[in-house]
């Protein structure tokens, strides 16, 4: 199983909310917010553009590990609220999609096959 | 806890575990036609007790600290990995219960065993006994967690009310066009029914087929309301909205079908994927619409699992 904080440190990404210390046991990368709800796992990390207040909803509701923000792109600020209160890790990465992806998956975190 | 419920517990949790959720996944390997004493480096950088050989990508062997010190013994550490390793494996799937693999380790007593995909047999991690350990112990204390957190259920209250029918009822009001509240009353309902002690798979479709429906009333509608009826056998959850109404259901009812504006679409919604996802994640589902109405949604998830009370 591979820990989340480990991750932070060696794709140096940076943490804006939520506690890092947790597993991360998969990935699923989308910006469709019902794609994510139908098709992501439990604590799987997601990799997404999107920054408006829905993704922690979406996060909390399917149990996520956290999310990564892409292109360098920022959480909105009502967005960074209701992850530090929700305790949903918010991680950022001037990377884009393709790029941070190639990397998680070479560290070991891959999808769910199905 | 007694020691027969742990025993049972941890015995539960083999049989529900994979071996790719404790497999240890970022793995040094070996190419076979290396030296064996460039292992030295590997075995005591990483101190690791067993490489997995690896040609293209494919499993060939696995070579261990016991072969590399026979051939030290024997001054032969300019042989090649190929001749000195061992070719019998015995290898796990990564989709393969945590059972099975207690089951071989006591059978072969061998430390660690290679863990290969299913699909196209590419090696994708290893399993020792140390990894087993901390994946259930890990496990054991999310369990416990969740143990802790079911003890405020309020589940038995359907037990002691006497009465014919019993059901509680929660209210949820939804803004339309208001995207900075869509989701509240799906993470609210998702609090509300883990502390009523349900459980988590039912407490997960409850709360997305919410969610979906919430977002529909958030982006097409003036706005509506949810309310959920718990009741001993089933979740009943109704949806209304203040129009406009849907003018092809059937058609809205196709994967990928969306009339999502601009707007919607550029915040990730209106995929086409919304009533889909509802129909996925309950049991029965009724829709029915009209232009003049708006909206009446109906879903059912069956609790044939629901703890009452024990």
């Amino acid at each position: 199983m591979i820990n989340l904080k480990d991750l932070v440190e060696k794709l140096n990404l940076k943490v804006v909310s939520g506690e890092v210390d947790r597993n991360v046991s998969g990935g699923y990368s989308s910006d469709l917010l019902s794609d994510v709800i139908a098709n992501a796992q439990k604590d799987d990390l997601w990799i997404t553009l999107q920054i408006h207040i829905n993704i922690v909803a979406v996060a909390n509701l399917q149990e996520l590990a956290g999310i990564i923000l892409v292109n360098g792109r920022e959480p909105e600020e009502a967005t960074l609220k209701k992850a530090i209160k929700e305790n949903i890790p918010i991680l950022l990465t001037d990377l884009p999609t393709f790029e941070i992806v190639g990397k998680l998956y070479e560290l070991g975190i891959h999808g769910n096959e199905r | 806890m007694d020691k027969n419920r742990t025993t049972s517990k941890v015995q539960e949790l083999t049989f529900e575990m994979k071996v790719k959720d404790v497999m240890k996944r970022n793995i040094a390997t070996v190419n076979p036609t290396m030296s064996v004493g460039s292992l030295r480096d590997i075995l005591q950088k990483k101190r690791i007790s067993g490489v997995p050989v690896v040609n293209d990508d494919k499993l060939v062997g696995i070579i261990s600290i016991e072969d590399f010190i026979k051939c030290i013994e024997q001054r032969d550490i300019n042989a090649l990995i190929e001749d000195k390793m061992t070719t019998k494996l015995v290898t796990l799937f990564a989709d393969e219960s945590l059972v099975y693999a207690v089951l071989k380790f006591e059978e072969y007593g061998f430390g660690r065993f290679p863990v290969i995909s299913r699909k196209d047999k590419k090696l994708v991690g290893i399993i020792t006994k140390s990894d087993i350990l901390r994946g259930v112990l890990n496990k054991l204390e999310t369990v416990y967690h969740d143990e802790e957190e079911r003890r405020y259920r309020a589940s038995h209250i359907f037990n002691d009310i006497v009465a014919d029918d019993v059901f509680l009822k929660f209210q949820y009001y939804v803004e339309g066009k208001n995207f900075d509240k869509a989701g509240e009353a799906a993470t609210g309902l998702k609090k509300t029914l883990y502390r009523l002690g349900l459980s988590p798979e039912i407490v997960r479709r409850a709360s997305i087929s919410t969610y979906e429906a919430e977002i529909n009333i958030v982006a097409y509608t003036e706005g509506g309301k949810i309310t959920a009826y718990l009741e001993p056998h089933q979740i009943r959850i109704v949806f209304t909205d203040k129009g406009p109404g849907i003018p092809d259901v059937e058609k809205a009812m196709i994967s990928g079908f969306s009339t999502a504006p601009g707007w919607v679409r550029e915040l990730g919604f209106g995929a086409g994927m919304g009533l889909p996802n509802i129909k996925k994640f309950t049991d029965e589902m009724t829709l029915t619409s009209s232009i003049e109405k708006g909206t009446h949604l109906e879903t059912i998830i069956k609790l044939s699992d629901y703890r009452n009370g024990e």
